[in-house]
C-alpha cells in the first residue's frame, strides 16, 4: 500500500515537473519567437533605409529618459579621444589683379593654412598652438601655455606669441577685417608677422572706477621680431607693455582704448635701440536684438617710432582709421585709410586707402574683395583688386574680444 | 539728532555692504539660468546673466565688462551643449578665477542632469549646418528640465555655502511646489492643441514641443544657422499648404520678413514666442516665461485652425 502511494506520489511529482518544464519551455520559446520577429523587422527596416541617409540621422529621443526629479545626461564622449585637443584648420586663398608696387601680392596664392590645437592641460593651465602652413614652409605662429589659476588676479603666458601691442598686431591673419594689414603694420610693426616672439607675458585686471575694465600687460621677449627687433646677444631682450581700458557706453555700444610700448634692439645694429609707442581706440555698436544682422566697428591705431641709426635718429609715425558696417546677416562693407612713414627712414611716407566687401555664407566661410590704392614714397601709385576665400574646418576656439 | 541719524545711516550702509558681501556671487550665461538661480538662491545670492533674454545666445560678444563679474564670481552656470562655444571659453580663460574653470567647484553645466533631445546618432558634419553634436541646447524650455536645473543649482549653492544649504533646499522645495501647480495649468491650457503641427524658425523648441504635444514638422532655416534660402522657402510654403500647417514660431532675434511672407502665402500666422526670460520687459521669471508663451500660443492656435 505504502509502495503504491509512493509510486503514485512519484508519478504525480514527475508529471507536475514535466508540466512545469513544458510551460516554462513554451514561455521561453514564445519570448524567443517574439525576439526573432522583432529582430527580423529591424533587419527589414535597416535594409529598406537608403544608404546615404543611414549615418546622418538625428534622434529625437532623449539622451536619458525623463525620471523625476533628476536624470543624468552626461555629455557624449568618445573613449580616449575625449582628451584630444580641439583641432581646426583655416585655409586662406588670396588673389590679386592690377599694378602691385613694392608690396605686391602674387596673382594667386594659398597664402596660409593655419592649424590650431587647443586644450586644457590640467586644472591650472591651458595650451594653444597655431601652426601656419604656407606654400613654402611651416611656421609656429603662436604656441603658448596660459596659467589660469595664479594668485593675486594674475594671468601668465609662456611661449611664442603675438605681442600685445595695439589691436591689429594681436590678431591672426584670418581674423583681420581686411585681406592685407595696414601700412602702419607693414612699415613699423614687422609686416604680416608683426611683433611676435618667444617670451613671457603677465597681465592683471587693475582696480578701476565702477564698470570700467582696466587691464595691464607686461611682456618680456627674446628680442627677435623680423623687421622690427633683433637680438644679437642674450641680454638683448625686448619688452612690451600694454594698458587697456574698456567701458560699455550702452547696452549696444562700447569703447575700447589702449596704450602700448615696445622696446628692443634695432636690426640696423647691435648697439642701436628701437622704441615704439602706440595708441588704439575702438568703438563698437551691435544692437542686441538684431545682433546677427547689424553691427558697426570703427577703429584707429597710431604708432610713433624712435629708432636709433648710425649717426641719426629716425622718428616715424603711422596710423590707420577703419570702419566696418554689417549690412545684413551675410554682408559686410568696410573702408580703411592708412598712412605711415618707414621705421628706418622716416623721410619715406606711404599712403593708402581701401574699400572692402565681405560675404559670409556661414560662420565657417567667407569671400572677400578689396579695392586698394596706395601711393608709395617712391612716387609709385598702385591700384589693385584683391580677393580672398577663407574657410574653417574643425573646432577653432573663439577669439578674445 | 544729526549724529544719531548719521549713525543709523552708517549702520544701515554697513549692514547692506556686509549683506552684499555675504551673498554667493552667481554668474549665468542666460537669463533663464539666472531666473532659476534666483528662485533657489533668494536673497542669499547675487545673480547676473551675461546674455540678455532678447539676444541670440549663440552670438554673444565676449565683452571685457563680463570679466569684472567673472573674476570674482563663486559660481558660473552655463547652458552647455556648445551653445556658448563661440564666446564663453575666452572669458573663462581670461577671468583669472580658478573656481569657474571647467571642472572647478564653481563651474556648473546645467545640461548634465537634464533631458537633452536631438542627439545625432551618426557622423556629424557642417554640411548639416551649425549642429550641436552633443544635443540640442534649448532644453530649458521644458519645465521638467527647469526643475532639474533649479535642483542642480540649489545643490551646488549648498556645497559652496554649507551653512545655507538647508535654506537653498527649502527654496527649491517651494519652487518645485509652485512649478507643479503651474505645470498643471499650462498642460491644461495646451491640452486642446496636442498633436498640432507647427513650423519653427530655428531648432529652439524640441523640448517645448515634446512637453506640450506639438509636432515641429519643418523649419524656416534650411539648416541650423543657415539663413532662409528662396528654394527652401518655396518648399516650405508648399509643404505647409499641403499639410495645412498654419503656425510659425519665431524667436524675437530673427528677422520676420521670411516668416511673415510664408504666413501670408499659406494663410497662417507668425507667433514670436520667447525662448528666454527677459525676451520682453514683463517676463521677469521662469513662470512668466511659460505663462507668456502658453498664452500667446494658445491664442494663435485657436485663431488659425
Amino acid at each position: 500500500m505504502l509502495r503504491k502511494r509512493i509510486f503514485l506520489a512519484g508519478v504525480l511529482i514527475a508529471s507536475r515537473l514535466v508540466a512545469q518544464d513544458t510551460a516554462e519551455l513554451l514561455a521561453r520559446m514564445k519570448a524567443m519567437e517574439q525576439r526573432i520577429q522583432s529582430l527580423e523587422s529591424e533587419v527589414q527596416a535597416l535594409k529598406g533605409r537608403p544608404e546615404a541617409a543611414a549615418p546622418v540621422t538625428v534622434s529625437t529621443e532623449p539622451q536619458a529618459q525623463s525620471a523625476e526629479p533628476l536624470v543624468s545626461s552626461p555629455v557624449a564622449t568618445a573613449g580616449s579621444k575625449v582628451f584630444n585637443p580641439d583641432m581646426a584648420a583655416i585655409g586662406t586663398f588670396v588673389g590679386a589683379a592690377g599694378n602691385g608696387g613694392p608690396r605686391a601680392i602674387p596673382a594667386l596664392e594659398m597664402s596660409e593654412a593655419e592649424v590650431s590645437l587647443q586644450a586644457i592641460v590640467d586644472p591650472y593651465a591651458r595650451a594653444d598652438f597655431f601652426l601656419s602652413f604656407g606654400e613654402k614652409g611651416v611656421n609656429l605662429e603662436e604656441g603658448y601655455l596660459t596659467l589660469t589659476s595664479l594668485p593675486g588676479g594674475l594671468q601668465a603666458r609662456v611661449g611664442k606669441m603675438r605681442a600685445g601691442f595695439g589691436k591689429v598686431n594681436t590678431l591672426h591673419s584670418h581674423n583681420v577685417p581686411w585681406i592685407d594689414r595696414p601700412l602702419m603694420t607693414q612699415n613699423l610693426l614687422g609686416g604680416e608677422e608683426g611683433i611676435s616672439d618667444a617670451g613671457l607675458s603677465l597681465s592683471r585686471i587693475l582696480p578701476a572706477p565702477r564698470q570700467v575694465f582696466l587691464e595691464a600687460t607686461a611682456q618680456l621677449f627674446r628680442g627677435d621680431s623680423e623687421g622690427v627687433f633683433q637680438s644679437y646677444r642674450r641680454r638683448d631682450v625686448g619688452m612690451v607693455g600694454h594698458l587697456r581700458g574698456y567701458r560699455d557706453l550702452a547696452e549696444s555700444t562700447n569703447l575700447d582704448l589702449g596704450a602700448s610700448y615696445a622696446r628692443g634692439h634695432s636690426p640696423a645694429g647691435p648697439e642701436l635701440v628701437t622704441q615704439l609707442y602706440g595708441l588704439d581706440a575702438t568703438l563698437r555698436w551691435k544692437p542686441l536684438r538684431r545682433a546677427i544682422y547689424r553691427s558697426f566697428l570703427a577703429r584707429t591705431e597710431m604708432v610713433w617710432g624712435h629708432s636709433r641709426l648710425p649717426g641719426e635718429v629716425s622718428q616715424p609715425f603711422g596710423y590707420y582709421v577703419s570702419g566696418e558696417y554689417q549690412l545684413g546677416r551675410r554682408w559686410f562693407a568696410g573702408g580703411r585709410f592708412d598712412r605711415s612713414e618707414r621705421l628706418l627712414d622716416s623721410g619715406l611716407q606711404d599712403t593708402g586707402g581701401s574699400i572692402v566687401f565681405t560675404y559670409r555664407p556661414s560662420e565657417f566661410s567667407q569671400i572677400r574683395g578689396q579695392l586698394r590704392r596706395t601711393h608709395y614714397a617712391e612716387r609709385l601709385t598702385a591700384n589693385e583688386f584683391l580677393f580672398q576665400f577663407q574657410y574653417s574646418i574643425g573646432a577653432h576656439g573663439a577669439h578674445p574680444f | 539728532m544729526v549724529l544719531i541719524r548719521s549713525e543709523v545711516l552708517l549702520t544701515l550702509g554697513l549692514a547692506a555692504t556686509l549683506g552684499a558681501a555675504n551673498r554667493v556671487s552667481v554668474a549665468t550665461t542666460t537669463e533663464d539660468l539666472a531666473a532659476l538661480a534666483r528662485e533657489v538662491g533668494g536673497d542669499r545670492v547675487e545673480v547676473d546673466s551675461m546674455a540678455r533674454g532678447y539676444q541670440d545666445p549663440h552670438y554673444v560678444e565676449p565683452k571685457p565688462s563680463f570679466l569684472l563679474k567673472l573674476q570674482k564670481t563663486d559660481l558660473l552656470v552655463v547652458v552647455g551643449r556648445e551653445l556658448e562655444i563661440g564666446w564663453l571659453p575666452p572669458l573663462i580663460t581670461q577671468s583669472r578665477n580658478s573656481k569657474i574653470q571647467a571642472g572647478g567647484s564653481g563651474h556648473l553645466d546645467a545640461s548634465v542632469t537634464c533631458e537633452v533631445l536631438d542627439l545625432p546618432t551618426g557622423p556629424v558634419t557642417r554640411a548639416m549646418g551649425d549642429v550641436h553634436p552633443t544635443g540640442n541646447p534649448h532644453y530649458w524650455l521644458d519645465p521638467a528640465n527647469g526643475r532639474r536645473i533649479a535642483k542642480a543649482i540649489a545643490e551646488r549653492l549648498g556645497q559652496i555655502r554649507p551653512a545655507d544649504a538647508a535654506f537653498f533646499v527649502q527654496r527649491y522645495n517651494d519652487f518645485d511646489r509652485r512649478l507643479q501647480e503651474a505645470e498643471k495649468r499650462w498642460d491644461q491650457q495646451m491640452a486642446p492643441y496636442r498633436g498640432r503641427k507647427v513650423v519653427t524658425y530655428h531648432r529652439s523648441w524640441p523640448n517645448f514641443a515634446k512637453r506640450f504635444g506639438l509636432e515641429v514638422v519643418d523649419y524656416v532655416e534650411p539648416k541650423p544657422g543657415i539663413p532662409p534660402t528662396p528654394s527652401h522657402t518655396l518648399d516650405l510654403i508648399g509643404r505647409m499648404k499641403r499639410e495645412g500647417i498654419k503656425v510659425i514660431l519665431v524667436e524675437p532675434y530673427f528677422d520676420l520678413r521670411t516668416p511673415n511672407s510664408v504666413a501670408q502665402q499659406t494663410g497662417g500666422e507668425v507667433a514670436v514666442l520667447l525662448p528666454s526670460v527677459g525676451g520682453v520687459k514683463e517676463v521677469k521669471d521662469y513662470f512668466q516665461l511659460f505663462d507668456y508663451d502658453v498664452r500667446l500660443l494658445t491664442a494663435v492656435l485657436a485663431r488659425v485652425k
